[in-house]
């Protein structure tokens, strides 16, 4: 019975023996595990999130979807351009333009009105004609607008939110939003036309160091020397170039959004159109006091075309003098100087 | 009250696009417009991932906080919730939001957007339509939430990888997971959603 049973114990250790051999023969997986208990890890080559964020700002993968926006599966700087938005910006357009208002309340307190020192003459010269007059109006009327719509987006929330019914508001502020969008065209074309017919007449000439140099008209005992436009108003028109082509690329990329950039490119969009349009808003706030409170006689210029003689002769000598040499020579027949630009 | 959030396993994600289809039929989402979408990452290469993504209900919702009419608002619940009623299409939500989850229907030429639509956590709209009310579905989808049933994309999720619901217990269910299977790519999103990781 034993060797039986005996026989019967090794002719099982052999099969067994057998059947583990055709597994690791079979398997050279198992064969390969050292320690068989070790869990497996898939995620061995697997780039965490953080990871990814540290190599690039935004998360993107592939996806089905026809929409390239779809592809970011993160960008963290939202929160950054949240904190542009609503901490940055509210207190730059504030301090800008609070700041500016109370510059000018300053100016108007101190320096007060400046008068023309020998009064008015009585005769007038034409400053603009009516061309001249249209692009600025066409130009002035768009930025109000573009002003007021833009600042509502960014301030009307705390402005006028908390006294109208909201949906009173959102009203108003969808009906900005497209008064922004269209005027930002007729802004286009009327500062185009502005630079195409004052650039030449803004060109920095030495006058110009002279005319800062005696405190731009703004001292009494001195005399300022200038030109057609004066040190001060060629500042204005370089800041206005450059700031409206500068909220004018930006606008276009906004008003098209994501045509021919990503999410990060929308942000820096925006970031510099209302950083650009605050401070656009607060010098153009300066040049709006000094063309009419600021200044006696300077608002009929664009508002008629005309100036006082006495007024041309106290602020733009060189350019006044210009114009009678030009007359005298036209009236006598001879070819007419180079107007002084 | 429980902080309603939802969190992707990216190692049980077999990129189904399930959610993304129960998404849009649970709330008849118009043509164009994707509340989830599924994303992948480093594809077709070794490590690859895929996380379905929608609207995070972000802890102080950057969306919210830019919105010029203040439209978007988070529910007793953290739901970030929005009144299309009141919103004029501007598309700041888009630009602060970090997981891409504004979505605006085009109405015209150019960029003009419409009302935007986002996911809802299947919690009805933000605005004055009643609970359950027919008109609430057809602005915003399904108000499961108030039924007392988690949102559709996680609740049919094959492979149980988007789990939505109160925050501390999913979050206890993916550390469980982490734990037992011994891996865990972590809980994408949720440093930016939340301010906070699950440690695993």
């Amino acid at each position: 019975m034993s060797g039986v049973a005996q026989s019967l114990g090794i002719r099982h250790a052999i099969r067994l023996l057998a059947f583990l051999g055709i597994l690791v023969f079979a398997f050279p997986t198992i064969a390969q595990q050292a320690t068989p208990n070790a869990p497996i890890d898939p995620d061995t080559s697997v780039v965490n999130e953080e990871a990814l964020l540290r190599e690039a700002p935004r998360i993107e993968g592939r996806i089905d979807q026809p929409d390239p926006r779809a592809r970011v599966l993160m960008q963290p700087a939202g929160r950054k351009w949240d904190y542009f938005h609503e901490v940055i910006l509210h207190r730059l357009g504030a301090i800008a333009i609070l700041g500016m208002i109370a510059l000018l309340a300053l100016a108007y307190f101190v320096i007060g009105r400046i008068r023309m020192s020998a009064g008015r003459s009585g005769r007038k010269v034409v400053r603009f004609n009516g061309f001249e007059r249209f692009s600025h109006w066409l130009t002035a009327v768009s930025f109000v607008l573009l002003a007021l719509t833009g600042l509502n987006i960014t301030f009307g929330k705390f402005l006028l939110l908390p006294v109208m019914r909201p949906e009173s508001f959102s009203s108003l502020a969808q009906g900005a939003k497209y008064v922004h969008n269209f005027a930002g065209f007729s802004f286009m074309v009327g500062l185009a036309l502005i630079i195409a017919l004052w650039i030449k007449d803004n060109l920095p000439r030495k006058v110009d160091l002279d005319w800062l140099k005696q405190g731009g008209g703004f001292i009494k005992s001195k005399h300022a020397p200038a030109g057609r436009f004066n040190a001060g108003e060629k500042l204005v028109f370089w800041f206005a170039l450059a700031a409206g082509l500068a909220v004018t690329v930006s606008g276009i990329f906004l008003l098209f959004p994501f045509y021919w950039t990503n999410i990060a490119g929308m942000q820096a969009a925006q970031m510099v159109h209302a950083v650009i349009a605050v401070l656009f808003v607060a010098v153009i706030l300066a040049h709006i006091y000094i063309g009419t409170l600021g200044m006696e006689g300077a608002f009929e210029a664009m508002a008629t075309g005309e100036v006082d003689m006495n007024w041309a002769k106290e602020h733009h000598d060189q350019w006044f003098e210009a114009m009678l040499r030009e007359r005298s020579a036209v009236s006598s027949g001879q070819t007419p100087p180079t107007p002084a630009g | 009250m429980a902080r309603m959030k939802f969190l992707c396993d990216a190692d049980r994600c077999i990129n189904c696009n399930a959610c993304v289809t129960a998404c849009k039929n649970e709330n008849e989402v118009p043509w164009g417009i994707n509340r989830r979408r599924v994303v992948t990452i480093n594809d077709g290469k070794p490590g690859e991932r895929s996380v379905s993504m929608a609207c995070m209900h972000c802890t102080d919702a950057p969306c919210a906080a830019v919105c010029p009419v203040r439209c978007i608002f988070p529910t007793a619940e953290g739901v970030v919730l929005h009144d299309k009623d009141l919103c004029i299409g501007c598309g700041y939500c888009f630009y602060a939001c970090p997981f891409g989850a504004p979505q605006y229907p085009q109405i015209g030429n150019f960029g003009s957007r419409g009302k935007m639509d986002k996911c809802t956590f299947c919690a009805g709209g933000g605005g004055s339509e009643e609970t359950g009310s027919a008109a609430e579905y057809a602005k915003y989808g399904a108000d499961r939430l108030a039924q007392g049933k988690l949102p559709m994309c996680a609740e049919m999720c094959s492979t149980k990888s988007l789990l939505a619901g109160d925050g501390d217990i999913i979050a206890q269910i993916y550390r469980e997971r982490v734990l037992t299977r011994g891996y865990g790519s972590g809980a994408w999103g949720w440093m930016t959603a939340y301010h906070e990781s699950i440690p695993s």
